[in-house]
C-alpha cells in the first residue's frame, strides 16, 4: 500500500512536471515577446525591461528561474492587464469556479447514484428505461448544448430561473444541470451495472435468506460494494466539470477561472493562459492521485493483486 | 394409471420396430456455417437499437456530403440583405448574421466535424496498434519503459494539451487533427496492449510458433485479428468523443476558422443572438447530439455484437 503510494505520487510529480516543461517551451516557440508593439521602444528601455524580466538570459536559465517562481507559486505577470499577477487573477476568480464545481461535484453523485440505484433495483421496468435514455442523452448531447437548451427554456422562456449571473442561490440550478448532465449519465450507468452484479452475488442471496429487511440490503450490502467504480470515475468526473465550467462560465456570465481562461486564450495573453494551465493541471492531477490511492484504500480486494504488479 | 398400465400390457413384441443409428446423421449440417464476423452481424441485426443509430449515422454521412448540392448557396456566400431570417422555402434552415444560408452550412459543418472525427479516431488506430502491439507482443522490459512513457502522458489532461498545442499552433483542420490526435492514441494502444496479452499465450499461439512463424506472421495473422472486436469498438467510440473535442475547441475560439464552419463553431457563434435567432443554433445543435447519440449507441450495440460474452 505504502508503496502504491509513493509510486503514484512520483508518477504524479513527473507527470506536472512535464506539463509545466511543456508550456515554457512552447510558449518559447511564439515568435515575438511580451514587448512586441506597434509602438517602436527605444532599444535601451527595451534592454531594461529584457534584463528586469530576465529575457536577455539564456533560455535554460529563464526556464531554471521559471520552475523555482512556479514552486514558489509565482506564475509571472499578465501580457495585457498591466501590473497584474498571474496568481492574483487565478485567486481572484478562483472563488466562483470552485463553489460552483463543489455544487456540480456534490450533485452529480447524489443524483448518479440514486438514478443508477434505482435503475438497478428496477431492472428492466419502465424507471430503469427512462434512466437509461436519459444517462444515454447526457453522454451524447454537448453540455453547450444542454446549457443553451436549459438557458432558452427554464429562464428566458419560463422564467423559473435567472438568465444569468452569479449572485444568489438560484443562480446555480441552471449551470449546475449543465454541469452534470454527463457525469450523472456516466455515474448513473456504473452505479446500475455494478450494482447488478452485486445484486446476483451469493451473499446477497446469504443475506436475503438471513431475513435482513430491504433497506438493510440495498444500502448495507448492495450499495456498499455497487459503488465501487463510482470511486474511479472522481478523477475523470473533476475533468470532466473544470473543463466543462469553462464553456459553461462562458454561457452564464459566471466571472470565474474558466471565463478568464477564454478571455486569455482569445486576445493571446500568454502568461495567463500557462498559468490557468497549470492550475488545472495541478487540480487534475492531485485529484486523479487521490482517486488512485483512495480506490486502493477502499477496497480490500485490490491490494493483493496489485502489490504483485508493481 | 391402471389405464396406461393395460396398454403397455397389450402390447406385442411385434409393434416393436428397431431403428438403429445412422451415423451419416450426426454429421449432416443442419444450419449454414457462419464465421465469427457473420455471427456478429446476425447478432447485431436483432438490437434495434443499434440498427436505427446505424441507418442515422449512414443518413448523416450522406446527407454531409450531398446536401451542400441540394440548394443554390454555398458555405461561405453571404447575402446582407436577407440576415438572420428564420426558416422559410428560399433557406430551409434559416440565415445566420452574414446571411449565409444555415442548411448548407450546417451540412458542410457536419461534413467538417465528420472529418475530423474520423481522421483523429484513423490516426489513434495506426499509431495505437503500432505502440500497443509492440508493448504487448514483445512485453518485459520493453513494455515496462513504454507502459511508462503512456501512462505519464496520459495523466496529463487531455484537453489542457490540445489547448496548448492550438494557441501556439494556428489552428486549421490539419493542426486540430494532430492535436488531438497527439495523446489520443494512448487509449487504443492499451486496448491493443490488453488483447495481445492475452492472446499470446492461447494454445493457437503456441501452434503457430512452434510450426515456425516469425513475429509478423504471429503479429498480423493471428494476434491482430483476433483483438479486431475490441479494437472496433474503441474506434466507434472515439469518433464522437473526436468531435465533441473539435465542439469544445471552437467553442474557445481554437476550432476551424471562419467562413469555415465546424457544428461546433456554429453553435458557439449563434450563442450571442440565439434567444432571437434559435434556428441558427437548433440546427446544428440536432445534428450534433445525433451524431454523438448515433455513434454511441452504434459503438455500444457492436461490443455487444462481438463480445456475447459480455452481455447479461
Amino acid at each position: 500500500m505504502f508503496r502504491y503510494v509513493i509510486n503514484r505520487f512520483f508518477h504524479m510529480v513527473i507527470s506536472l512536471f512535464v506539463l509545466i516543461s511543456a508550456t515554457f517551451f512552447l510558449m518559447k516557440a511564439i515568435p515575438g515577446d511580451p514587448f512586441t508593439a506597434e509602438k517602436k521602444i527605444p532599444e535601451q528601455i527595451l534592454q531594461r525591461l529584457y534584463a528586469q524580466y530576465n529575457l536577455d538570459k539564456p533560455v535554460f536559465e529563464q526556464y531554471g528561474i521559471y520552475l523555482k517562481n512556479i514552486l514558489q507559486g509565482d506564475l509571472g505577470i499578465s501580457m495585457k492587464m498591466l501590473n497584474q499577477d498571474v496568481s492574483h487573477i487565478i485567486g481572484q476568480t478562483f472563488s466562483a469556479s470552485l463553489k460552483l464545481g463543489v455544487v456540480a461535484i456534490i450533485v452529480a453523485i447524489l443524483v448518479g447514484i440514486t438514478l443508477g440505484m434505482l435503475a438497478a433495483l428496477h431492472h428492466r421496468k419502465l424507471i430503469d428505461n427512462v434512466a437509461m435514455v436519459l444517462a444515454v442523452l447526457g453522454i451524447a448531447v454537448p453540455s453547450f448544448v444542454v446549457a443553451s437548451l436549459l438557458q432558452y427554456l427554464l429562464a428566458y422562456h419560463w422564467k423559473i430561473f435567472p438568465v444569468m449571473g452569479f449572485n444568489g442561490p438560484m443562480n446555480y440550478f441552471l449551470p449546475v444541470m449543465a454541469l452534470t448532465a454527463s457525469p450523472i449519465a456516466v455515474i448513473a450507468r456504473l452505479t446500475r451495472s455494478s450494482m447488478l452484479e452485486v445484486l446476483h452475488a451469493d451473499y446477497i442471496k446469504t443475506a436475503k435468506a438471513k431475513g435482513l429487511s430491504w433497506g438493510s440490503i440495498v444500502f448495507r450490502h448492495v450499495l456498499r460494494n455497487g459503488i465501487m467504480p463510482v470511486v474511479t470515475y472522481v478523477g475523470p468526473m473533476t475533468a470532466n466539470i473544470i473543463t466543462g465550467s469553462v464553456v459553461i462560465e462562458q454561457i452564464f456570465g459566471i466571472g470565474g477561472i474558466g471565463k478568464q481562461f477564454v478571455q486569455a486564450i482569445n486576445t493571446r495573453d500568454y502568461p495567463i493562459i500557462m498559468g490557468i494551465t497549470i492550475f488545472y493541471g495541478v487540480i487534475l492531477m492531485v485529484a486523479r492521485f487521490l482517486t488512485d490511492v483512495a480506490y486502493v484504500a477502499i477496497d480490500p480486494r485490490i491490494k493483493l493483486t496489485q502489490r504483485k504488479e508493481d | 394409471m391402471a389405464e396406461s398400465n393395460k396398454v403397455i400390457a397389450q402390447l406385442k413384441p411385434e409393434d416393436f420396430r428397431k431403428v438403429g443409428i445412422d451415423e451419416k446423421d450426426a454429421e449432416v449440417i443442419q444450419r449454414e456455417s457462419l464465421s465469427a464476423w457473420q455471427d456478429a452481424w446476425q447478432r447485431l441485426r436483432q438490437n434495434k437499437m443499434a440498427m436505427t443509430a446505424m441507418i442515422i449515422m449512414i443518413l448523416i454521412v450522406i446527407m454531409a456530403i450531398v446536401a451542400p448540392h441540394l440548394v443554390p448557396y454555398t458555405y461561405d456566400s453571404n447575402d446582407l440583405m436577407s440576415t438572420n431570417k428564420p426558416p422559410s422555402s428560399d433557406h430551409w434552415f434559416g440565415t445566420d448574421d452574414f446571411g449565409r444560408d444555415v442548411f448548407v452550412r450546417t451540412w458542410m459543418g457536419a461534413r467538417i466535424s465528420l472529418i475530423v472525427g474520423l481522421a483523429a479516431a484513423l490516426i489513434d488506430l495506426i499509431i495505437g496498434i503500432i505502440y500497443g502491439g509492440i508493448m504487448g507482443f514483445f512485453g518485459g522490459r520493453i513494455d515496462t519503459v513504454m507502459n511508462k512513457f503512456s501512462e505519464i502522458l496520459y495523466s496529463i489532461p487531455y484537453l489542457l494539451v490540445v489547448i496548448m498545442l492550438l494557441v501556439v499552433l494556428e489552428p486549421s483542420l490539419g493542426t486540430i487533427i494532430l492535436a488531438l490526435t497527439i495523446t489520443g492514441w494512448i487509449n487504443m494502444s492499451w486496448i491493443v496492449r490488453g488483447e495481445i496479452m492475452q492472446l499470446k499465450n492461447r494454445e493457437f499461439i503456441l501452434a503457430s510458433r512452434s510450426m515456425g512463424a516469425g513475429w509478423k506472421r504471429l503479429l498480423f495473422r493471428h494476434l491482430l485479428p483476433n483483438a479486431m472486436g475490441p479494437i472496433i469498438v474503441t474506434v466507434t467510440l472515439s469518433v464522437p468523443s473526436a468531435i465533441f473535442s473539435e465542439a469544445f475547441l471552437s467553442f474557445l475560439g481554437l476550432g476551424v476558422q471562419a467562413p469555415v464552419a465546424s457544428l461546433g463553431s456554429m453553435i458557439s457563434d449563434s450563442l450571442t443572438g440565439w434567444m432571437y435567432y434559435p434556428w441558427r443554433m437548433l440546427a446544428p445543435a440536432i445534428v450534433i447530439s445525433l451524431t454523438m447519440l448515433s455513434f454511441n449507441i452504434f459503438g455500444d450495440g457492436l461490443r455487444d455484437a462481438l463480445d456475447p460474452k459480455l452481455k447479461k
